[in-house]
């Protein structure tokens, strides 16, 4: 392309942002694990911990503003929301240790968190 | 101020707010939020060739406040202005250095915006997590900023507008 002068420096300073960002983000795929539970939070408050192994459907927040969260088969994701881009129910389903859901407009995330296999209940 | 220079200002920035209307129009966020082409970083990058650091600062920091207030609201401003300066910042050393092409400038200018949003949602949101988003945002800050990047030195290369 006669348009720019191409300086070796670009190449390097491009492969090296690609390298690290996918290196980064290969040790990030390789290295997770399931969750145990979505922990919900609204303005920076927790509303709700919902375990992952049982299917369940809440709505999160109020007013105007709510995101209606649906865990099921140990995945949780958004359904529903108020908000305008929608980009919390483009997000998908979360299942790993450490993943999150963002509604930026309506400030929830859901932080999938412990990791899985654990008891269901303890009755003590 | 002279009047042509003024001019070229209020050209740029409508030029910017128009690209961010445009954008907000094309959801690109599937998998990762926050993930989008950066169509305003051309009339930035344009002033930033053609009028200077001055001129780009001024140009990208009123965008992003007159985007907020017409086609967003307070959070948005917060990280659009996080995400600006950032950029900014990184791409005026890139292109003070001389060792950089306008395309390399464009790309680290997108992948620092999308640290910039990243770090203000971080303590917005006061959750750490989110710092897994931007090893995926830097893989699409480095295809956009490119994409962006050749546009701009294309324009800045064809367009007289602004020359002395």
């Amino acid at each position: 392309m006669g348009f720019i002068r191409t300086h070796k420096n670009d190449i390097l300073l491009i492969f090296a942002l690609l390298i690290l960002a996918l290196g980064t983000w290969g040790l990030m795929l390789s290295s997770r694990k399931d969750g145990g539970e979505a922990v919900v939070t609204v303005d920076g408050a927790e509303t709700a911990r919902l375990p992952l192994s049982r299917d369940a459907v809440i709505i999160a927040g109020g007013g105007e503003h709510t995101n209606t969260v649906v865990v099921e088969n140990g995945e949780v994701y958004v359904s529903e929301a108020s908000c305008p881009d929608h980009v919390c129910i483009r997000q998908g389903p979360a299942r790993y240790d450490g993943q999150t859901i963002v509604c930026l407009p309506n400030r929830l995330v859901i932080t999938v968190s412990g990791t899985g296999g654990g008891p269901d209940a303890v009755v003590q | 101020m002279k009047t042509e220079r003024l001019a070229l200002y209020g050209l740029l920035t409508s030029l910017a707010l128009i690209l961010s209307y445009l954008e907000s129009l094309l959801p690109l966020s599937f998998a990762v939020p926050g993930v989008k082409l950066g169509l305003p970083n051309i009339a930035v990058l344009f002033a930033l060739y053609r009028l200077g650091g001055r001129g780009a600062c001024t140009i990208s920091l009123v965008r992003v406040l007159l985007a907020s207030i017409l086609f967003g609201n307070l959070f948005s401003l917060a990280y659009g202005a996080a995400g600006a300066s950032l950029s900014l910042l990184v791409m005026l050393l890139l292109k003070k250095s001389g060792k950089f092409s306008v395309a390399a400038v464009s790309v680290a200018g997108g992948v620092a915006h999308n640290a910039g949003q990243i770090i203000v949602a971080i303590f917005v949101l006061e959750t750490r997590g989110l710092i897994y988003y931007l090893p995926p945002l830097c893989v699409s800050g480095v295809a956009a900023g490119l994409l962006i990047g050749l546009s701009a030195a294309l324009l800045i290369k064809r367009a007289d507008i602004g020359k002395k």
